[in-house]
């Protein structure tokens, strides 16, 4: 009897999904519905995953947050509507790359502050303008900034916690006595960033 | 595959890994129900649908599922607009003329374009998309039966009409041969 393998006669190859995603991509933005679109890019601290809402940036994370786990967290945070949709990320991804090569030294792009809520969202846009690119400042100094001097410690789990590192420098606040202090990206990726940054 | 039609544990996965994992199969499905040309808009009209609809579908809902019967309808609704325009579109008779020479040498993409609407829907949702034939009676608007009966002579038809050992035999054709 002829045996029959209906899928084998209708292949699909990676082409065809990258072509029909794209066009998806593109149709869910002129309807509204692509809620928040991601890419990724490549870096001296590794891969970047970046990922805007039609407001602005609203998450950048390292490789080592583990970009699967990062995606479901902004599918259940901000909306399931998420597609890899790089062209939203033009601009964000340009003035990265700037960055990482020292051409750039502040960042001009929008920003979703909806991740960070309250105080955090206080401190997050003192440190977004002021502190400049080739300077740090202790915990206590941003919390001094933000209004609230005591509350170094919430600082600190602030800075930690920042859903858009690099763009938003948390990597310029340090301890008090000089050491690093943590880092979402790990110690090495704030080290690398203020050695960029000519900052010994 | 089993294990990603349905989302585990209830967590909804953000609509991109929903593209990716059933991307291929809603386009074979479209490929074979409407014909390669109006597949791509078929596909393109099912995702979009899909995404706007998606929040609001139950975090346990067959996915796989709940995409072909989107996709279902979105051929329909191609199927329609193309006899609006009134282009002549391969309407095959009921019944295939079975010693017809011609026939015995289509591929089986060609094959399957020539069966009846209902066999070609029910051959496809079955065979391509795993859909069980109770969820493909509501489909087609019968019973379950009837769906399987009209993927069974789906299948039977090109069984009679499509044959790989014809001269023109592609690589293609000859991997039909490793069906499971």
């Amino acid at each position: 009897m002829t045996t029959i393998d209906l899928a084998a006669s209708y292949p699909v190859d990676d082409d065809d999904i990258s072509r029909l995603h794209a066009r998806l991509a593109a149709a869910a933005d002129r309807d509204d519905v692509l809620d928040v679109a991601y890419r990724t890019v490549d870096s001296p601290v590794g891969s970047l995953l970046i990922a805007a809402t039609p407001v602005g940036l609203v998450r950048l994370a390292f490789g080592s947050e583990g970009h699967d786990a990062v995606l479901q967290n902004l599918s259940d945070r901000i909306s399931s509507r998420l597609l890899h949709a790089p062209a939203r990320l033009d601009a964000v991804a340009h003035q990265l790359d700037e960055y990482f090569s020292g051409r750039r030294h502040s960042f001009d792009v929008p920003v979703d502050w909806q991740l960070s809520k309250g105080f955090r969202r206080t401190v997050l846009g003192h440190l977004a303008v002021d502190i400049d690119y080739g300077t740090t400042a202790s915990y206590g100094t941003l919390a001094r900034l933000s209004g609230s001097p005591k509350a170094v410690r919430a600082v600190g789990t602030t800075c930690a916690t920042n859903p858009i590192p690099v763009v938003v420098p948390c990597h310029r606040v340090v301890r008090a006595d000089g050491t690093l202090g943590g880092y979402r990206g790990g110690p090495a990726a704030k080290r690398a960033l203020l050695d960029l940054e000519g900052i010994g | 595959m089993v294990a990603a039609t349905r989302s585990n544990d209830g967590i909804k996965p953000p609509f991109d890994k929903v593209v990716v994992r059933h991307g291929a199969t809603v386009l074979r499905v479209v490929r074979a129900v409407l014909g390669h040309a109006d597949a791509d808009d078929a596909w393109s009209d099912t995702f979009l649908a899909a995404m706007k609809a998606y929040p609001d579908l139950p975090a346990d809902a067959n996915l796989e599922a709940w995409l072909v019967t989107i996709a279902h309808r979105k051929a329909i609704d191609i199927i329609r607009a193309t006899s609006r325009r009134a282009i002549p579109i391969p309407d095959a008779p009921d019944t295939p003329s079975q010693d017809h020479a011609a026939e015995r040498h289509l591929e089986l993409t060609e094959a399957v374009a020539a069966l009846p609407t209902k066999q070609r829907q029910a051959v496809a949702y079955h065979y391509l998309a795993g859909l069980p034939y109770a969820e493909i009676a509501t489909l087609l608007d019968s019973s379950a039966a009837a769906a399987r009966r009209a993927a069974a002579d789906g299948i039977a038809t090109l069984r009679r009409t499509y044959s790989p050992n014809h001269v023109d035999a592609s690589p293609q054709t000859e991997s039909a041969n490793d069906h499971n």
